[in-house]
């Protein structure tokens, strides 16, 4: 909620910032330089970087200028992987909400027992990429893993998950989407927490069953929650690498060669084209987070 | 139209005693106040009848029909809330048009009955706004109205006023007994003050740690307490309240007893009580002067101009015989 300043309130305030100028900037300055360190000026020379051919023995070579970002842009590789990537993205963001939402509408219920599910639903925050990853490698295993096992058992043939073109990526989505659903599930079970009980009550009164309940009150009152979510889960998606070195190395035939992956492999061989890659990359999640900003600013604001 | 009836209803939570052996007949067309302090489980008794909790012990009539497992949505009644409970994504048509779509009310039948229902309760150049977009009076119109579209058989309301200034209050209290003239239908109104259970209802029933203290209409309530509790409950400055022997110079001879006079009743004079004066508070319209008496407090109404004690003042207290009420000192409960 927003606190109203008063005009005189507002001219104190503004003759103390000028007073407290030297304090702020000796308070700011550590964060600052580390930034500065390892943030911005990497970003400085990664954008510098873009607009030179790379040598050989990697100094910065030939400058070509910013036109090196374009033909990067329009390269076909660059391109194949943008859209894996959106591809990727299509498969994990949605099943996921999706799933998320349902296990937090049951995890929403008042039943015995219920403390339970809920901790096993978000459990999956407290697991590393590696160890996620690891996972399902072994049970998408084609020889011993459970996952063949049941197809088996159900007559099928077992399917390579890892190797196949078609495969590959699916089960890569599948991993992400498992990883990423204890952060879904607490999002939005917190979400729901939020939506007033007295007009779910209401409109029990008012005659509306379950079905109606959800999709006229919880749903709206829980649209900001889920933008929110659908935000964090896209840059994800920009931003998957462990799951896709661990599981498949980008293959087969660059079937699940992400963004990150992509630029990461391109970096030992040709260190400036990867730079203006992983500044288009850099320009993809910043506008991604500027969203999630607007949205998380909208949540704060909500409902008053 | 119905009546509700609670049949020694109790209700637990665990091991809270939200509403104990409650047994109270509502009738038709009644507007029933159920008053008592925060916490006494005057809200839990609402919420029983709107089913949105069971009983724990009895049984809960609406009309003919005992309402046990009974959906909300089958009982044929509104409920009106405390936080007004609007749909904050939805308009105002759209919110008092609601409950009108959950019953699948055809669309040419649903616009007139909001018009009506907006039109009764002067919201109607403010149907497309958005309950943010409308003062605290505004919203709770829009309460009503979503409440009385569908022409339940029952209203229910926990305390609907609470949210709303001074002025708007008094406004208010005279629309809803319009409002219930109007309708002719059975309400049932949850406050913790007495002033609207005073003006508003027919019937007033008490509570207070989860059972009914005293059920009749607001004048006998006043008039002849059953209890301490409802004597001290009701009546602006309250009652006061003196052991037995204290009012002995009263003419009360019991010390068994104790002995509740209004502070109206009580006149300043040469015999009677003696007490000496502490405060006098003026309240514009009267005066409230207010003693001490044998290490008990007592209260005298007075008018607001005219000769007055002055602080410091010693002063005796009287009353007419018939102005005492009498609680026996152990229970509590009204002897004469
Ligand atoms: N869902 C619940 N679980 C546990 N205890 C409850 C629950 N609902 C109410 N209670 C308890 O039951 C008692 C009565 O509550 P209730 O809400 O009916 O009081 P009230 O008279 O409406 O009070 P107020 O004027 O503050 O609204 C309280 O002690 C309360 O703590
Ligand atoms: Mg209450």
């Amino acid at each position: 909620m927003a606190v109203p300043v008063q005009a005189g309130g507002a001219e104190v305030v503004v003759g103390r910032r000028k007073r407290e100028w030297p304090l702020a900037v000796i308070l700011l300055l550590p964060s600052a330089v580390v930034f500065g360190l390892f943030v911005f000026y990497p970003l400085a020379r990664t954008i510098q970087l873009g607009m030179y051919r790379s040598d050989p023995f990697g100094g910065l070579g030939r400058y070509v200028g910013p036109s090196q970002y374009w033909d990067v842009l329009t390269s076909e590789s660059f391109l194949r992987s943008l859209g894996v990537t959106l591809k990727f993205a299509a498969l994990t963001v949605p099943t996921g909400l999706g799933l998320g939402l349902g296990l937090a509408v049951l995890g929403h219920q008042q039943l015995r027992g219920i403390g339970v599910y809920r901790t096993i639903f978000s459990s999956t925050v407290a697991t590393s990429v590696a160890v996620a990853s690891l996972m399902w490698l072994t049970l998408l295993n084609p020889s011993i893993g459970l996952v063949n096992q049941a197809l088996t058992k159900l007559g099928h043939e077992p399917i390579i998950f890892l190797q196949r073109p078609g495969w590959a990526l699916v089960s890569v989505a599948m991993a992400t989407v498992w990883q990423n659903l204890g952060f879904t599930f607490i999002v939005i079970s917190a979400g729901l927490q939020s939506v007033p009980d007295e007009l779910l009550e209401s409109a029990r009164i008012d005659g509306a069953g379950p079905w109606r309940r959800f999709r006229e009150v919880t749903l709206p009152l829980l649209s900001p929650t889920l933008l929110f979510a659908f935000v964090v889960l896209s840059i994800n998606a920009f931003q998957t690498f462990g799951q896709v070195d661990l599981l498949t190395h980008g293959g087969p035939l660059h079937s699940t060669e992400l963004l990150v992956y992509h630029v990461f492999q391109r970096t030992s061989n040709d260190p400036s084209t990867a730079a203006a890659e992983a500044v288009v990359l850099f320009g993809i999640v910043l506008l991604l987070t500027l969203v999630q900003l607007r949205v998380l600013e909208r949540r704060v604001h909500y409902g008053d | 139209m119905a009546s509700v009836a609670f049949e020694h209803v109790t209700k637990r939570f665990g091991d809270v005693v939200a509403v104990e052996d409650l047994d109270l007949h509502v009738d038709d067309r009644e507007f029933l106040v159920l008053l008592g302090p925060s916490g006494c489980g005057k809200s839990t008794a609402l919420r029983m009848i709107a089913g949105l909790e069971e009983p724990t012990e009895g049984a809960i009539r609406i009309g003919e029909h005992r309402v046990d497992g009974v959906d909300p949505k089958d009982r044929d009644l509104a409920m009106v809330f405390q936080s007004y409970a609007l749909y904050p994504h939805k308009s105002v048509r759209q919110n008092i048009e609601f409950p009108l779509r959950s019953r699948k009310v055809p669309p040419a039948e649903r616009t007139q009955l909001v018009q009506d229902a907006a039109g009764q309760l002067g919201l109607s150049t403010l149907l497309d706004r958005k309950p943010r977009e409308l003062s605290g009076g505004q919203r709770q119109r829009v309460a009503l109205a979503r409440a009385i579209v569908r022409r339940p058989a029952v209203f229910l309301m926990d305390e609907p006023l609470s949210n709303l200034d001074a002025n708007m209050r008094t406004a208010t209290r005279a629309e809803l007994v319009e409002l219930h003239q109007r309708l002719g239908t059975t309400f049932v109104y949850v406050t913790h003050d007495q002033v609207e259970a005073m003006t508003m209802a027919t019937r007033v029933a008490v509570m207070s740690e989860g059972s009914l203290q005293q059920l009749g209409v607001p004048q006998e309530v006043y008039d002849r307490p059953a209890n301490v509790f409802v004597a001290q409950f009701i009546g602006s400055p309250p009652m006061n309240v003196v052991p037995g022997p204290v009012a002995a110079p009263l003419g009360v001879g019991r010390d068994d007893v104790v002995v509740g006079i209004r502070p109206e009743h009580l006149m300043i004079g040469t015999a009677g009580i003696s007490a000496i004066v502490r405060v006098v508070e003026s309240l514009g319209h009267e005066r409230h002067v207010l003693c001490e008496a044998d290490g008990h407090r007592l209260i005298v109404r007075c008018p607001a101009h005219g000769d007055a004690p002055v602080e410091g003042d010693a002063v005796h207290l009287s009353a007419r015989p018939e102005h005492l009420h009498l609680f026996d000192a152990s229970s509590g409960q009204r002897v004469a």
